[in-house]
Formats: C-alpha cells, sequence, structure tokens
C-alpha cells in the first residue's frame, strides 16, 4: 500500500523541552493508523506538526507526495487535512449547523451547497436534531460528534482525530466506531488518530505508533503493540501485566 | 425573522421616512445623528461583531472621509458624490495597513486596540499641522445654495442620506453575515485556531473585516464634512468620538444587525433629552452626556451585557428558536 501521509524525522522542541524527537512513520491510504503513549508523550504536539499550528525544528512531512512542512493551518486543510481538537473548540455561538457549514465552506464557494453538505454530514454523525442548537448548548459527547463532523465537511483525505472518544460513555465509543470505520470503509477516507480508549484503537486500527517522552518506542499491528514489555512499561502499567 | 417583525420594522421604516412631515427642525436633527450613529455602528460592528476585532479608533477613518473629501471640494470644487471614493479609498487603504500591522505581526486583543487607537491619535495630532487642511483652526465648507448633487442643501437632504446610508449598511451587512466571507468572520470571532484548521485563511479573513469596516466608516465620514461644514482634528479624531461611535453597538447588541440601529435610538435621544431637561432647569454641566453615556454602558454591561436587542427580540417574539 502506498502511503498517504509520510512522516519522517519530525522533532520539536519548546525552550529547550524535546517534546517530540525524530519522530517518523507512515499512514497508507486507507488506512487506520493510532497514536498511542502516556500523557505527555507528545501526541498532540505531533498533531500540531502534521497539522500546521507551528512548524517542527527538523524533519518533514508529506502528504500524497506532496511536502506540507512549514504550512499554515489553513493551507494544510485546502491540502487534505481535517483535524479535531482534543479540547474541543467549538464556534459556540453559532448553531450547529452553522458550525458544520463553515467546515463545508473550505471547498465550497457556495453557502447554499455548503449547508447541504453540512446536513449530509450532520446526519451522518447523529446530530441532525440538534442542527439549530448553539454549539455551545451541546453535550460533551456531541460536542466532540461536532468536532468530527466540522472536520469531516472540509472533505479531507486524511481526518486526524485527537481523542474524540475519551470521556464518551461505552455506547457512545461504540456508536462513533461504527462511524468512523464506515467512512473508512466506504468512502476510504484515511485517519489518524490520537487515542486512550483501548477498545477502540484494536477495534478500528490496523497500525500502532507508540509514543514515549517524545519519542517512538514501537509500532505494529494493535496485537504486537500491547504485547511488547515497552509499551507495557511505560503505556498501560504495569496493572496490566 | 417572523412576519411579526417585519410588520414591525415595516412600520418603524415607514416612520423614518415620514418623520420630516412632522418633525421640527430639533427633532430632524437629533434623529441625522441617531442615524449618523446607528451608520457607523454598524460599520464598527463588521470588525468587532463580526469578526472580533476591536476598533477604538474609528474616529480615523471618520476623520479620513471626511477630510478627503472637504478637501475636494474646497480647493478643487470636486463635490462629495466623487470626494467619497477617494475618502473611502484613503480609509480602507488605513485599515489595511493597520490590519497588516497587526496581523502579520500578531498584534491580538487589547494590544490590537491600542494600535487602532495609536493610529487615530497620531492623526488628531498630525492633522493639527496640515495647513492645506486648515490645521488646528478647523477646515470650513462653503454654506449656502441648494445643490444636492454637491450634497448643498436642506437639514431634510441630510436626513435622507443619512437613513439611505443606514438602509444602504443594514443591507450590506445582513448580505455579508450570510456570505461565505461571514461564516469565516464569525468562525474567527468564535474561535480562531478551530476557524483555520477548517481552512479560513485568518491574515486575509481579518484583513478585509478592516478594509469593509474602515471603507463604510469614511463615508460616514464624508457625511459629517458636509453636514456640519466645519472639521476640527480636536474633534473629529478625538478618543471620544471613537468611544462614541462604539456604543451603539455595545448598547444595541454586539454582532446584531439591529443592535446598532437599536442603542443609536437610546443613546442619542436619552442624551439629549437629559441635557435638554438639565438646560432647561438653568443648569450648566459641561460633559454631563458623557457621564450619561457612562452610566449607560455600566448599566448595559451589568444588566444585559450582551445588549438590549437580543433580549428585546426575545421578549417582542421577533425571532424564532429557543434563542
Amino acid at each position: 500500500m502506498t502511503a498517504l501521509l509520510e512522516v519522517e524525522g519530525l522533532s520539536k522542541r519548546f525552550r529547550g523541552l524535546r517534546a517530540v524527537s525524530n519522530v517518523g512513520f507512515a499512514v497508507p491510504k486507507g488506512g487506520i493508523v493510532a497514536l498511542i503513549g502516556p500523557n505527555g508523550a507528545g501526541k498532540t504536539t505531533t498533531f500540531n506538526l502534521i497539522a500546521g499550528v507551528f512548524p517542527p525544528n527538523e524533519g518533514s512531512v508529506r502528504l500524497d507526495g506532496r511536502p506540507i512542512t512549514g504550512l499554515k493551518p489553513h493551507q494544510v486543510c485546502a491540502a487534505g487535512i481535517g483535524r479535531t481538537f482534543q479540547i474541543v473548540k467549538p464556534f459556540g455561538d453559532l448553531t450547529v449547523e452553522e458550525n458544520v457549514v463553515v467546515g463545508a465552506l473550505a471547498r465550497e464557494r457556495s453557502v447554499d451547497t455548503a449547508r447541504r453538505i453540512a446536513r449530509g454530514v450532520l446526519e451522518r454523525l447523529g446530530l441532525a436534531e440538534q442542527s439549530f442548537r448553539p454549539a455551545r448548548s451541546l453535550t460533551l459527547p456531541d460536542r466532540k460528534r461536532l468536532e468530527v463532523a466540522r472536520a469531516l465537511a472540509t472533505r479531507p483525505t486524511l481526518l486526524l482525530l485527537d481523542e474524540v472518544l475519551a470521556g464518551l460513555r461505552p455506547t457512545e465509543v461504540d456508536r462513533m466506531v461504527e462511524v468512523l470505520r464506515d467512512l473508512n470503509r466506504r468512502e476510504g477516507l484515511t485517519i489518524l488518530m490520537i487515542e486512550h480508549v483501548m477498545r477502540a484503537v484494536m477495534a478500528l486500527s490496523d497500525h500502532v505508533v507508540v509514543l514515549d517522552h517524545g519519542e517512538k518506542i514501537a509500532e505494529g499491528t494493535p496485537a504486537d503493540v500491547t504485547a511488547d514489555p515497552r509499551v507495557i512499561e511505560s503505556y498501560l502499567g504495569a496493572e496490566s501485566l | 425573522m417572523t412576519a411579526r417583525a417585519m410588520a414591525l420594522a415595516g412600520v418603524l421604516l415607514a416612520a423614518l421616512l415620514a418623520a420630516p412631515l412632522v418633525a421640527d427642525s430639533y427633532v430632524l436633527s437629533v434623529l441625522t445623528t441617531v442615524l449618523w450613529f446607528a451608520y457607523v455602528g454598524q460599520a464598527w460592528n463588521v470588525m468587532m461583531g463580526f469578526s472580533g476585532l476591536l476598533s477604538l479608533g474609528h474616529a480615523l477613518y471618520v476623520g479620513l472621509g471626511a477630510y478627503a473629501s472637504a478637501a475636494l471640494f474646497v480647493h478643487f470644487g470636486i463635490g462629495p458624490w466623487l470626494g467619497l471614493f477617494v475618502g473611502v479609498a484613503l480609509a480602507a487603504a488605513a485599515g489595511a495597513f493597520i490590519g497588516f500591522l497587526g496581523f502579520r505581526f500578531g498584534v491580538r486583543g487589547v494590544h490590537f486596540a491600542l494600535l487602532t487607537i495609536a493610529f487615530a491619535e497620531v492623526a488628531r495630532i498630525g492633522f493639527d499641522h496640515i495647513g492645506w487642511l486648515g490645521g488646528s483652526g478647523g477646515l470650513f465648507l462653503p454654506v449656502g445654495g441648494s445643490d444636492p448633487l454637491n450634497l448643498r442643501g436642506a437639514p431634510v437632504l441630510f436626513y435622507y442620506v443619512i437613513l439611505a446610508l443606514v438602509l444602504l449598511a443594514f443591507a450590506l451587512a445582513k448580505v455579508l453575515l450570510h456570505s461565505r466571507l461571514g461564516y469565516q468572520w464569525l468562525a474567527i470571532r468564535e474561535d480562531a485556531e478551530a476557524a483555520e484548521a477548517v481552512g479560513v485563511d485568518l491574515f486575509r479573513a481579518r484583513i478585509k473585516a478592516v478594509v469593509v469596516s474602515a471603507a463604510l466608516t469614511a463615508l460616514g465620514g464624508v457625511f459629517q464634512a458636509f453636514y456640519f461644514n466645519n472639521l476640527f482634528p480636536e474633534q473629529v479624531f478625538s478618543m471620544g468620538r471613537s468611544i462614541e461611535i462604539i456604543l451603539p453597538a455595545i448598547v444595541g447588541g454586539i454582532g446584531t444587525l439591529f443592535g446598532p440601529i437599536l442603542g443609536a435610538f437610546i443613546l442619542t435621544p436619552m442624551g439629549e433629552a437629559l441635557t435638554g431637561a438639565i438646560g432647561a432647569l438653568g443648569i450648566d454641566l459641561p460633559g454631563l452626556k458623557q457621564l450619561f453615556y457612562g452610566a449607560a454602558l455600566v448599566a448595559i454591561i451589568v444588566f444585559r451585557p450582551e445588549g438590549v436587542w437580543p433580549w428585546l427580540s426575545r421578549r417582542l417574539k421577533l425571532v424564532r428558536g429557543p434563542q
């Protein structure tokens, strides 16, 4: 399989603190890759480097063979990467539908067309009934869904999901997992996800990358990775043994 | 908007159109002032209300529009219908420059507001020393005659011109708000980082907001020059004027289309009535109006921080839905 996203030798320091050092991995076209690791491992920093929030000190990011290192977030979005935020960032005073319309306008000139796209996405994520509520009135699970909806509306080829399952009840996790799997299988959407909910990681991903202290300590299939002693020690914790 | 709101808007508009038939010259002058503030308030709202950019120096754009059109008329006999293009272009360029400085170098929030004040202050002091524009002694337009094409005429002419400007600004704001750019502005206002992540070019969208706002405000300046026929840098560019421009939108409701209009209709007549009442008692209290504006601002911030319009529209059932 060819790689859609290629990350090579990525490093980022914040005032001397090495948040990410020499991280490299690839996300194959049509695949679902999970990025896991303990808190502070550098997962979100890696996401921000890919999404263009800040430039890396070293390393490169390529999307479909095209270098996107150092591009601004709006250019990264235009290149085809949609993202969600771990700490959800709804446009609070706008309605749920308007939030998603803004996403759809990334690739649409016409507001009417954007609204049609938004409705379809909201339907898909089970948010259609909340369409006309202000986003700030949503519950946390719905806000997480809205994050995914807004990112999907930009019609990305690669979706970056930053802990969209954390804080959801098991039934809600299953529902979201179903939606993501469906998007992946039916539309070939490639997904890179940061996730703590191991059940979902096991169910969804074909490949797992493990970070710890800013470095990649393991990668492989979910089964391989969860059997790796280093991973168990650093991440899953002694109680998992 | 509900049918009820449409009907109410229709009645109010008809009343405004018919007002000169019944209003005496004093009432007409107050209404003209009200509409002027409604207009520049709407223009300011494009920056703050739509895009979340706080400008405390909008007097700059008023002044550029006013001085450009007045100078062209006084020195070259060029009428305001042409002069306004120069004034608007100058203000748009000034806005683009301030925006460029601010957004290119990451000047945000309060610091951006300070930047806008700084430019207005530079203009205030600078224009004092431009002899060609009358300097601190003021620039005066020839008064008299009736020549609507050069905006020379009776107060009723000015009343209808500013009413037309208010309607134009309202329509433009409404169209912009429902456009692609409008959605991007709102997204930036709500959360710039999230907006960027869904493809909004923050720099360009913000610059556009400043340019639109500055250009509209400059038209208010052209009106002011030809209505009052005199311009003094100390007044035109004053910090106090910049504050007066932002009050209608704050009182009426920042980010709403009717807010600046409602705010102007609340503030100006009350300020006038208060000044009149105190004057009738034979007491001379300079600065009373400013004191009143200050008190009104405090009251709004404490009791209706969203402004009067969102509350009023709910009370009068002028909007649908849970909001």
